[in-house]
């Protein structure tokens, strides 16, 4: 940010010290004791904390790996224009079908109406966070929305099934309570809790400086959040509209209680749809390892990572973009 | 006349700390007031009244009066008119996060200047006279943020400089800025006086001495004196003006 730079260390060690103590001795450390035992402990810490930071990219891979060694007896044989072409799915019939295209959209529909919703409301209730609300206000909802947050993800589920389904036949004409816009609802309030905190981070780490400049000028609140506050919390604030996506793209339990499963492409809000995830923890019981169903529904597995690992770097370049432009 | 701000009676609190004790004090039209005195003394606390950014600071309470034209701050019908009003200069150089044009143009486009002619003139204008145009002229879509500290200091001031206020409060504005640009930022405030009324603290008695009509001594809160500086500086009424105008202490 733009904080003045701080004031610079004075070059420690660099000069003799000319006190005494052997003239021209260079350097502030004192001479090792025990010398070797020494630089072996630090060697294991050393490694140690290499490894940490390894780790994750170790696990990456491997997960990359074991599911793709699931998978990989099918791969040569898979009819890659029904996987991606055909919205028939019948893995368990005489001529198994697997055509994936209704799952792949239901699921990419689902995430992105629960976007609309959740990222809105959760830029909007971290800026009353952090902007408006006093510091009663503040701490009581930023507890709620830790609990919200805390909420199991199969709760969700019932509470689309139970509350939401009766609301959603009744009011938006929807034939069965189980549907696109249900598991979308779902969606959009896991994901806000998720959304607010990184969002209040990211605003309440924007120097009030920032602030004061902005009112300073004369200009009320919300030209200060719009002109001022969001280009400076900018990368925070889509680290947290992505993270909000990751979740709704990943999101397993509550979308196969409330999205009906009925494997379609949607054509309306309140259509039943059935998502890539739902698909896998609904049929991974039935399959039997080895098999080509069982198979397939790795390779979903793989598509879905590759989607989220794709939203994430393309997260990143628009990150990246940003700092490039301002770095110009 | 009506001067143009007047403090009555004025005293802050930070909570139950007294930080300003009943500071009456006036400013006359198109002069310079040079407010000086030692750190934490209440200075910035005294600007911050006129334009009523000290509302941010959770447990300030304000009591007396601050009068800009007459009218007291805390009875103007829109706050954000008068902070229009008063170009404000803070200590520490904050450059928005939005391009050196923009910074500038920010508060004029608000007021409804939207032609990019009349901007590109009020831009130029306003970073020629805080002595930053020549360094910007080609890269005005760098972002505020990417200047360094002293360009970011003087691109602070050209954006207070950008609405034409009728004061201008400056806040230790050269402590980020090196002594040639200071020069020159002081010559163009002593020409801004001319269409503008100016507040200056600062902690330089001599930055003070050049520039302001009348000095304002406060120390722990409270106004040890003011008047002409030249008088302050040759023959000041109380024993420790004299001493810390001196540098004797501070």
């Amino acid at each position: 940010m733009s904080l003045p730079p701080a004031a610079a260390e004075p070059p420690g060690g660099a000069v003799p010290t000319g006190d005494g103590n052997g003239g021209g001795v260079v350097g502030r450390v004192p001479a090792r004791r025990g010398g070797r035992a020494m630089f072996r402990g630090e060697w294991v810490i050393e490694f140690l904390i290499r490894l940490c930071g390894w780790s994750s990219i170790i696990c990456v891979a491997a997960i990359f790996y074991f599911i793709i060694q699931e998978a990989a007896p099918v791969l040569p044989t898979m009819d890659w224009g029904e996987f991606f072409g055909s919205v028939i799915w019948r893995p368990t019939s005489a001529v198994p079908r697997y055509g994936a295209l209704a799952l792949i959209v239901g699921n990419l529909a689902v995430a992105i109406v629960a976007m609309a919703m959740a990222v809105p409301l959760g830029l909007g209730a971290a800026v009353y966070i952090s902007e408006f609300a006093g510091p009663r206000v503040r701490e009581t909802m930023k507890i709620a929305i830790e609990v919200l947050a805390a909420v199991p993800s199969i709760v969700w589920g019932f509470i689309g099934l139970t509350i939401i389904s009766p609301l959603l036949i009744r009011y938006a004409g929807a034939e069965l309570g189980g549907n696109l816009l249900n598991g979308a609802v779902i969606l959009a309030l896991m994901s806000v809790p998720l959304i607010v905190s990184i969002s209040e981070d990211a605003l309440r780490a924007v120097p009030d400086s920032y602030r004061e400049a902005a009112m300073a000028l004369g200009a009320n609140k919300w030209e200060m959040v719009r002109r001022v506050l969001f280009p400076a919390a900018r990368n925070g604030l889509l680290a947290a509209c992505m993270l909000g996506v990751g979740r709704a793209v990943g999101e397993t339990m509550a979308v196969l209680l409330a999205t009906g499963n009925v494997v379609q492409i949607p054509h309306s809000f309140v259509d039943p749809i059935k998502t890539l995830t739902a698909t896998i923890a609904a049929e991974m019981g039935e399959a039997t390892p080895g098999q080509p169903h069982y198979q397939v529904l790795f390779l979903i597995g793989i598509l879905l990572l590759v989607i989220t690992c794709a939203i994430n770097v393309i997260a990143d370049f628009i990150i990246k973009g940003a700092k490039a432009k301002a770095n110009a | 006349m009506t001067p143009h701000i007047e403090f009555r009676n004025l005293s802050v609190f930070y909570g139950g700390k007294r930080a300003l004790d009943r500071i009456s004090l006036s400013v006359r039209r198109n002069t310079i007031l040079g407010i000086v005195g030692p750190a934490n003394s209440g200075k910035t606390t005294l600007l911050k009244t006129i334009n009523r950014t000290i509302e941010f600071i959770s447990g300030a309470k304000v009591e007396g009066d601050v009068f800009v034209d007459g009218e007291e701050v805390r009875a103007v019908e829109s706050v954000y008119a008068l902070r229009r009003r008063i170009g404000m200069v803070f200590p520490l150089p904050v450059g928005l996060p939005m391009s050196v044009y923009d910074n500038v143009a920010y508060a004029p486009r608000r007021m409804g200047i939207h032609g990019r002619a009349e901007l590109d003139v009020i831009v130029e204008q306003c970073l020629r006279d805080s002595v930053l145009w020549d360094e910007v002229k080609d890269r005005l879509d760098l972002l505020g943020t990417r200047l360094s500290g002293g360009q970011q200091q003087r691109l602070t001031l050209a954006r207070a400089l950008s609405l034409s206020p009728e004061i201008l409060c400056l806040d230790e504005f050269s402590i980020a800025i090196d002594p040639v640009t200071t020069m020159k930022i002081e010559e163009v405030l002593m020409r801004l006086r001319e269409r503008m009324t100016i507040v200056l603290v600062t902690n330089l008695t001599q930055q003070a001495r050049r520039m302001a009509d009348h000095v304002a001594f406060i120390n722990a809160s409270e106004l040890v004196e003011w008047g002409e500086t030249g008088q302050m500086f040759s023959a000041p009424v109380r024993e420790i003006t004299g001493r810390y105008l001196n540098g004797e202490f501070g």
